[in-house]
């Protein structure tokens, strides 16, 4: 199934010949998103500038019933923009406007190609928040963490994507352009279109614009690390912490692997010579911070931490969470192909999960480092592994199975922030249920009723 | 009679490479913000992770080596800033040379023009420094005698193509006198007292850094004079041998020296790269010397990873391996020794500093060179926006892709005009001359020069107006004094 002849042309002259890519060498590197080992040549690349233009490249495609996968920065880790055969990949890197920082209002606007981090900084330096920092900040587009709805370090307080879209401009798959959301806190008329949006991983529409909630910035923050012995001692320390009422922005795990690849890169000090580390965070107001920062450290050490500090400034805890976000591409170090999942489970069952996860890798004798943000149960088991070695994929493929099942009979999910995309696929049916799964196979069909858009993820 | 013709298989430089170095790459994209052409056109093909998984293709058979594939790889500044944004730690700059080297072997981008300037400077001029001395004493002629200026004031340059016209304006002054004519053979001679090597013993570099006694004469270190250093730059190198000479080194710098090889590297010619490395070796045995010195940060980069060049080399192998722990950059060796407090006459200046990409991202020199610029008496260093970004030089880069090197280059002026320093310092050549030229055709009053060179003006403040020779006598006049001293070892 090639690309329809005609559809060439055409998509140079609605686009500009500049943005239609269709040598080899200009595919290839559209062939992969951040997932491991997956591959997949596309038919042709497009850079859509405006909304108008992926309006008329979705109408072209209905025509001619070609698969669109939208696509950011190609960072995700679920396969979510793979191509599928011979589709048209619309990359929408070159959309990457700031539109408007509302500060009466604490919102802005912006073009679903800008950076993560872009938008971070422009609301930092006015003096607002934006919270959600998935590990890929500095490269993900906001266009992308809508489609996935994307964590990242500080869900615990601050919770997810989700929680910041207040608008939504979507392109839905016939070309026509849909506003949904606005710049109220209240909003009940009509269905909430935004929220079936947000994490459709690229099924249901094209996201184009995003209008974000900001908050205050914290006045205050202080960042603690606290190192352990053993991998349960950290687990209880999160469970005491939680347990006294003490909401930190974050709370992060790493595991001896881990820690020594993020060292390796990083340089931050970190100590190599324990099994587990926990990064905490806390912000706020002053006394607040200050407070919480030595009560977290009480419970730390009276769990058995061998040291706790706290980052003497600013510029230290952010290289802190700078190299915690570094996480599963510093595995990379140790292993030619690092497959991380992000099975997740409600915090009371941590515990039991962690040792879960160490037997399962021990049963198919499989290397694994593990981090992940323990304050909201969401864990990245990630196996080092080649996956040149089909009998070690294999396993890998067994483990992963036996890690899914075990966190959905504890109350959990399958994924907490990477999305179902293709990786995750075959595990959804049995997951969501049928009821789940015929209304969201209804939804997709009479949105997409030609199934153009992202065709083979999340389900058939 | 001639043997008969082997036919053998062509050498690909990808195939040939373990393949673990290409898969270190895990594709997350970390790397695509650091990437200054993935930045400026947002096309993935223009990204450290979109090259590699075409030289992944490559290596795979997935892809041939192409004119495209080529075309990309001479796109590529080879600025490593990938390398320092990349937790994965994928080695890109042996990717970068490898890909270089598939792209020539297999000669998809041959032309006549093109072979013949490759011929001349990369095969011939390059590989033997007489040469290049040579051409720099044939241009210095034509300046001197003001021909330059008389063709330029003619308009005949008007009649060249625009490429050429761009070209011949980027002509750099060749410098009056070259590194051999201002720089003694051995300086801080007979005031040698030898020392174990500071990495061997950090426990005495300690007592020398704080005890007050005098670090004179303490190491034997070599003087690498680099190529286009040498001719454009040589005054930065007689400053580099002199802060030496003040910081306790007996500096070897012989007149006749080889190019580095990081030129042919870089430009896919690992063969002719090999030979040179060889060459420095022997002529700098590196078990003879405490360091060996470079000022050039891309020479540095490419000067540390003799080992892994000469890896198929069993009788160099081992010295490659000593070689490599004995290169070091002058920041990064003075700010290791400790460096002499220099007098503190000196005016108040403001000075930023844009970091040489192989200097920060090659060799990972970040802090020494700042810290270098703060030890000088009454400067005011001023942090550069996106110092490390680099400034379109590259190398070549400017002569072969000079529409994106001159976005760079505004990008960089338009940061160094923002911090309101007059002076701008940085350790390359390629840099130095990058922004020597930018500076020149914007009408910039800037001051653009190495920070060895501030350092060796407030060593010189009380005695400015001595001249080399005089200067040099006065050293060693000094330098006597300091051994009488009751405790100088």
């Amino acid at each position: 199934m090639a690309l329809p002849a005609s559809i060439l042309p055409e998509l140079r002259r609605l686009l500009g010949p500049g943005n239609v890519l269709t040598e080899k060498e200009d595919l290839i590197p559209y062939s992969f998103d951040g997932t491991a080992a997956l591959h997949q040549m596309p038919g042709c690349v497009v850079f859509a500038t405006t909304t108008q233009q992926v309006s008329s490249v979705l109408k072209l495609a209905q025509e001619t019933r070609t698969a669109i996968v939208t696509r950011g920065s190609g960072t995700g880790l679920s396969g979510g923009s793979l191509p599928s055969p011979d589709c048209v990949v619309l990359c929408l890197a070159k959309m990457d406007k700031l539109l408007e920082l509302d500060r009466a209002n604490l919102t802005m606007l912006v073009e679903a190609g800008i950076t993560t981090a872009a938008v971070a900084d422009a609301a930092a330096a006015a003096g607002l928040f934006y919270p959600p920092d998935p590990g890929s900040m500095k490269t993900s587009t906001l266009g992308g963490n809508v489609a996935e709805n994307s964590g990242g370090l500080r869900g615990l307080k601050y919770g997810v994507t989700r929680n910041y879209v207040l608008g939504l401009e979507v392109v839905l798959p016939d070309g026509q352009v849909l506003w949904t959301g606005n710049k109220c806190v209240k909003d009940v008329a009509g269905y909430s279109l935004r929220d079936l949006f947000v994490g459709s991983e690229g099924t249901l529409g094209v996201v184009t614009k995003v209008l974000l909630r900001l908050i205050p910035l914290p006045a205050a923050k202080s960042t603690l690390v606290a190192t352990f012995a053993r991998m349960d001692q950290a687990a209880q320390t999160v469970s005491d912490i939680i347990a006294a009422r003490i909401i930190p922005c974050t709370l992060e795990f790493l595991d001896r692997t881990t820690i020594r690849c993020v060292e390796d890169f990083a340089r931050v000090g970190l100590p190599l010579d324990c099994e587990a580390l926990l990064l905490m965070e806390t912000d706020g107001h002053p006394a607040a911070v200050a407070e919480e920062t030595s009560r977290m450290a009480v419970l730390a050490r009276a769990n058995g931490a061998t040291q706790v500090r706290v980052a003497k400034d600013e510029a230290e805890a952010d290289n802190l969470a700078s190299a915690r976000r570094t996480a599963f591409s510093a595995l990379a170090r140790v292993a030619p192909t690092t497959i991380l999942e992000d099975a997740t489970v409600p915090r009371s069952q941590l515990a039991n999960m962690i040792r879960f996860i160490a037997a399962v890798a021990a049963k198919y004798r499989l290397r694994i480092g593990t981090f992940g943000h323990m304050g909201d149960g969401n864990l990245h088991p990630t196996f080092l592994t080649n996956e040149r070695d089909a009998e070690e994929m294999r396993r890998v493929e067994e483990a992963f199975k036996e890690i899914f099942d075990e966190a959905v009979r504890l109350g959990g999910t399958l994924t907490g922030e990477h999305g179902i995309g293709i990786s995750k696929k075959s595990f959804l049916p049995k997951f969501a249920g049928d009821a789940q799964m015929r209304v969201m196979r209804e939804l997709r069909r009479a949105l997409d009723p030609k199934g153009i858009l992202n065709p083979g993820k999340m389900f058939d | 009679m001639s043997p008969p013709a082997l036919t053998l298989p062509r050498q690909s430089h990808l195939k040939d490479l373990d393949f673990s170095v290409l898969q270190q790459c895990m594709r997350c994209g970390l790397c695509l913000p650091a990437c200054p052409t993935y930045a400026a056109t947002k096309i993935e093909r223009h990204s450290p992770r979109g090259r590699i998984s075409l030289m992944r293709a490559i290596a795979e058979d997935g892809l041939e080596p192409s004119r495209a594939f080529a075309q990309e790889m001479y796109f590529c500044l080879g600025c490593l800033a990938c390398m320092s944004a990349c937790p994965a730690g994928v080695d890109y700059a042996q990717l970068f040379e490898r890909a270089r080297a598939e792209a020539e072997a297999s000669g998809v981008l041959r032309s006549p023009g093109r072979n013949l300037v490759r011929a001349f400077a990369i095969r011939w001029l390059f590989m033997d420094l007489n040469r290049l001395q040579l051409l720099g004493r044939l241009l210095r002629l034509c300046q001197e005698l003001g021909l330059q200026a008389l063709l330029r004031r003619s308009g005949v340059l008007k009649l060249l193509p625009a490429r050429l016209r761009q070209l011949e304006a980027m002509t750099p002054d060749i410098q009056p006198q070259f590194s051999a004519d201002l720089i003694a053979p051995v300086e801080g001679v007979g005031i040698l007292n030898r020392k174990p090597p500071a990495a061997s013993n950090p426990s005495w570099t300690h007592r020398i850094q704080n005890s007050g006694t005098d670090p004179f004469t303490t190491y034997r270190v070599a003087m690498l004079t680099g190529c286009a250093q040498d001719l454009i730059f040589s005054n930065v190198n007689r400053d580099t041998v002199e802060v030496l000479v003040r910081n306790g080194c007996e500096v070897v710098t012989p007149p006749e020296q080889f190019c580095c090889g990081s030129l042919h590297a870089h430009t896919g010619e690992l063969e002719l790269a090999r030979q040179l490395a060889r060459k420095q070796i022997d002529q700098f045995p590196p078990d003879q010397f405490d360091a060996i010195i470079s000022n050039a940060g891309g020479c540095g980069s490419h000067l540390k990873h003799y080992q892994l060049l000469l890896a198929g080399d069993p009788l160099y192998r081992d010295r490659a391996a000593l070689w490599d722990k004995k290169v070091k950059d002058i920041h990064e060796w003075l700010v290791g020794i400790g460096i002499r407090p220099p007098p503190n006459h000196a005016p108040p200046q403001v000075v930023t500093y844009h970091e040489s990409c192989h200097l920060a991202h090659g060799q990972r020199i970040v802090t020494q060179p700042r810290l270098l610029l703060a030890a000088i008496p009454n400067l005011k260093l001023v942090e550069l926006p996106e110092s490390s970004w680099c400034c379109g030089s590259a190398g070549i880069y400017n002569l072969i892709q000079p529409e994106m090197a001159g976005q760079l280059l505004d990008r960089k002026l338009n940061h160094v005009r923002s911090t309101g320093a007059a002076i701008v310092a940085t350790a390359n050549p390629g840099c130095l001359l990058q922004l020597i030229n930018g500076a020149k055709q914007r009408g910039l009053n800037l001051r653009v020069v190495h920070p060895v060179t501030l350092l060796a003006e407030a060593y010189r403040r009380p005695r400015a107006k001595l001249d080399t020779e005089v200067r040099a006598k006065s050293d060693a006049v000094l330098a006597v004094a300091e051994k009488a001293k009751p405790n100088g070892e």
